[in-house]
């Protein structure tokens, strides 16, 4: 079993303000609740080409997958959790068997559900997501416990040389919410806008 | 059904269509009626063909690949349908284009009950998630009306599936040898 006590593991806002200042480039998709907003406290409304899930649990990695198929030249990067990666988990065989060079999936990890009210998660009871990204074939995957290894995951999403697993062990604590924007359809345009595409 | 329409090769037709509206990524959960398809944008070396582990990840890779600037289809069974109910959020919330094919069970000459509650439930739970249905089931009316929805999806950015009716598809041979 992991033993990611409340107070141990990474700040999940600093990890994720380190990345993104180290990867301004990399077109970045979300799950759902907390790591939308770790996402949106570093980025902000200026950084179009960030698509932000508010729903469709299990939809992150799917959508980033067909996002990095179609966008080959642009570093991929989903930002989830384990909640939302654990329910669509059988994306991780989709993922390993397409393996874009250019996307990396990258799961905050604390053992819970944290915006349901700290429920314990499968990670948090026993489940192995890096074992598991490895299992379905994902060619890499690194286990992040060290706040100085932020360069390591920055070098991997900016190289595109293979699809790549992130779990980082996060402390389970609340933060303070920093809410994206809600409306898809703005989100959608503004990124396609972003990449030169129109909106329809 | 006349010997003409028997003779045409709807499987082909569908496949025809994706292809000549430059469709680059075709996700799928197989059935025997995408065959075709699948075999073909596997051959192909500018069509990915993204095999998923169940129906909902193909909704989220359409949205994803349309991010991208990518036109992307997916195709399942009537059953899928139901696997993707709540992933049909995605289309509404962000008004993604969408286009589904699907191919029916449960609903003529089926031979497995377990099939039934899900494919005659199809057209509706679509409907229910704001997905418009179209229906064909004579190989003579595949291509166009494969066409017409593509044409609604792409040009007018509109959610759309079309239902590939079992009679199309024939009897399942479920004796030995």
């Amino acid at each position: 079993m992991m033993d990611v006590m409340p107070n141990e593991g990474l700040d999940r806002r600093r990890f994720v303000a380190d990345l993104l200042a180290e990867i301004p480039d990399a077109l970045v998709v979300t799950g759902l609740g907390s790591p939308s907003y770790d996402v949106f406290a570093a980025a902000g409304p200026e950084r179009e080409h960030t698509f932000y899930l508010w729903g469709a649990m299990g939809g992150a990695v799917p959508l980033g997958l067909g996002l990095a198929l179609a966008a080959r030249d642009r570093s991929v990067v989903v930002v989830t959790g384990d909640g939302e990666q654990l329910m669509g988990i059988g994306a991780l065989g989709t993922v390993a068997a397409q393996s874009p060079d250019n996307l990396t999936i990258v799961v905050l990890d604390n053992g819970h559900f944290g915006e349901t009210g700290m429920q314990p998660s499968h990670s948090g009871l026993g489940a192995d997501l890096t074992a598991i990204a490895a299992g379905f074939g994902i060619p890499t995957t690194l286990r992040i416990t060290d706040s100085e290894d932020v360069g390591r995951v920055a070098k991997h999403v900016n190289a595109r040389s293979g699809t790549t697993f992130v779990q980082v062990l996060i402390a389970a604590e609340d933060k303070p919410r920093a809410l994206p924007p809600r409306d898809g359809v703005a989100n959608k345009n503004a990124f396609r806008a972003a990449l030169g595409h129109s909106t329809f | 059904m006349t010997q003409a329409a028997a003779e045409i090769d709807w499987q082909q037709d569908v496949f025809d269509v994706l292809k000549e509206g430059g469709v680059s990524q075709i996700a799928y959960v197989p059935d025997a009626g995408h065959a075709t398809s699948i075999r073909a944008a596997q051959a192909d070396p500018d069509i990915r063909a993204v095999v998923l582990t169940t129906e909902e990840e193909g909704v989220a890779l359409v949205g994803g690949a349309w991010l991208g600037g990518q036109r992307a289809v997916l195709l399942m069974q009537s059953s899928g349908v139901g696997n993707c109910v709540n992933m049909f959020s995605l289309l509404h919330s962000c008004r993604f284009p969408f286009l589904t094919l699907v191919t029916m069970r449960g609903e003529y000459a089926e031979f497995n009950p377990w099939q039934n509650p899900m494919g005659l439930a199809t057209q509706r739970a679509l409907e229910l998630m704001g997905i418009t249905v179209l229906r064909v089931d004579r190989p003579d009316q595949v291509r166009d009306t494969v066409s017409a929805a593509f044409d609604s999806v792409f040009l007018a950015g509109e959610r759309v599936a079309v239902l590939l009716g079992q009679r199309l598809i024939g009897r399942k041979k479920w004796e030995n040898g």
